[in-house]
């Protein structure tokens, strides 16, 4: 199991977002977490992440790697050199360059993150998520900024990902095509 | 860590640490003679505790730029999903900005000491107080950096913080000078009172932060 929520509820703020939420994502299965703006989709995310503790039930996750709303990628450094950062601590280094393969960046290798475009920039987050080889991909809003091609990619690399026992819970307002994906709608008691 | 801190002393070079740090610094040592006159003696006296105080607004100089960046960058996130401890992430951005920022200064100092006609003897005491205090305003660098950080106006927010809580550090800094071995050995004790507690401050600070 590589993610179990276990009656979970998250307050932002003094104001409660969700509770009650029981989800459980096994190798190779997917989620699409789905609601309003301001809905918690994103905290629900942080919540999987480690990065914000529920104020009711549990959160059981395996090794996880989150694409946030920012790409945690050093400007000044070249695109592969900032990868190379997080690849290291990872200990997944000789990833990079597939991974930036991956997601058609591999031109751009030697590019300084800053000059990168804004979809760049997520596809160049996107490859952080798939060179750390977590088993559990958190994907906050992947398809922002991504023309079609690059969204056939996504497609394609989450596919993958879950054909090798990965699982993948994203959160996204953009119809995605991911089969069999449950589906966790969020902000629907308010 | 070591990847983490050798990414932060990087940028911290790159972006014109250093001389920036030693501009400063010379900057602030010679601002004292134009203030006081520049009577040999006096200045003399004066000087170890000049060479403290240039060091001290040296260390809070890049305080906005240690950790804000990060955590709005996302970086801090990350390396909590990684697991790491903030506590430890804090430890390695104070190592880090140490590394940045001492060596300009100690390097910078026997200038400043020459330009205030400090004593061979002094500026040995004053070299040997730096190398002991400064990891400790570091330390606290690094702490109040997290502290403030995402506060608007955070620079002058971090100068109420930070500086009155160096005042042991100054003040052991300073007058070892006059007092010799007993003040470098408070000194010391400060600092390393600092370096052992200000990273779980700091690592509460940042998990603060995040809720």
């Amino acid at each position: 199991m590589n993610l179990r929520l276990d009656g979970v509820a998250c307050a932002r703020g003094g104001r409660l977002l969700f509770e009650g939420l029981d989800l459980s994502l096994g190798g190779g299965a997917a989620a699409v977490v789905t609601g309003p703006n301001g809905a918690g989709k994103s905290s629900l995310l942080r919540l999987c992440a480690g990065l914000l503790r529920p104020v009711a039930g549990t959160v059981e996750a395996g090794r996880t790697a989150l694409l946030g709303e920012q790409t945690a990628l050093d400007g000044e450094r070249t695109l592969a050199a900032a990868l190379g950062f997080w690849a290291t601590l990872d200990g997944t280094a000789a990833r990079v360059g597939e991974a930036l393969a991956a997601v058609d960046l591999a031109a751009l290798a030697d590019v300084p993150v800053r000059l990168l475009s804004t979809g760049q920039r997520r596809r160049a987050g996107l490859a952080r998520v798939v060179a750390s080889g977590a088993a559990l991909w958190l994907l906050d809003e992947p398809a922002n900024g991504l023309d079609v091609a690059s969204v056939a990619r996504l497609e394609a690399i989450v596919a993958d990902h879950r054909a090798g026992g990965g699982a993948v819970l994203v959160a996204t307002h953009l119809p995605l095509d991911l089969p069999d994906a449950a589906e966790v709608r969020l902000g629907m008691s308010a | 860590m070591m990847a983490l801190v050798l990414r932060d002393v990087r940028r911290a070079y790159a972006s014109g640490g250093a001389t920036l740090v030693v501009a400063f610094f010379l900057l602030a040592a010679i601002l004292f003679p134009f203030a006081v006159g520049p009577d040999a003696t006096l200045l003399a006296r004066v000087g170890g505790g000049v060479v403290w105080t240039a060091a001290l607004l040296a260390a809070l100089l890049p305080v906005e730029r240690l950790v804000a960046p990060d955590l709005d960058a996302g970086v801090i996130d990350q390396l909590a999903v990684r697991g790491l401890s903030l506590a430890g992430v804090a430890a390695a951005k104070s190592l880090a900005h140490w590394l940045a920022f001492a060596p300009p200064v100690m390097a910078a100092a026997v200038v400043a000491a020459g330009l205030l006609g400090l004593p061979g003897r002094t500026l040995a005491v004053v070299e040997l107080g730096l190398l002991l205090g400064t990891p400790g305003l570091a330390a606290l660098a690094v702490a109040t950096a997290a502290l403030t950080a995402g506060l608007r106006g955070a620079g002058a927010v971090a100068g109420l913080v930070m500086l009155p809580l160096a005042l042991p550090l100054l003040i052991f800094g300073a007058g070892a000078a006059e007092s010799g071995v007993g003040a470098l050995k408070l000194l010391a004790a400060a600092s390393l009172v600092l370096v052992a507690g200000a990273p779980f401050v700091a690592g509460a600070a940042l998990r603060a932060g995040m809720d």
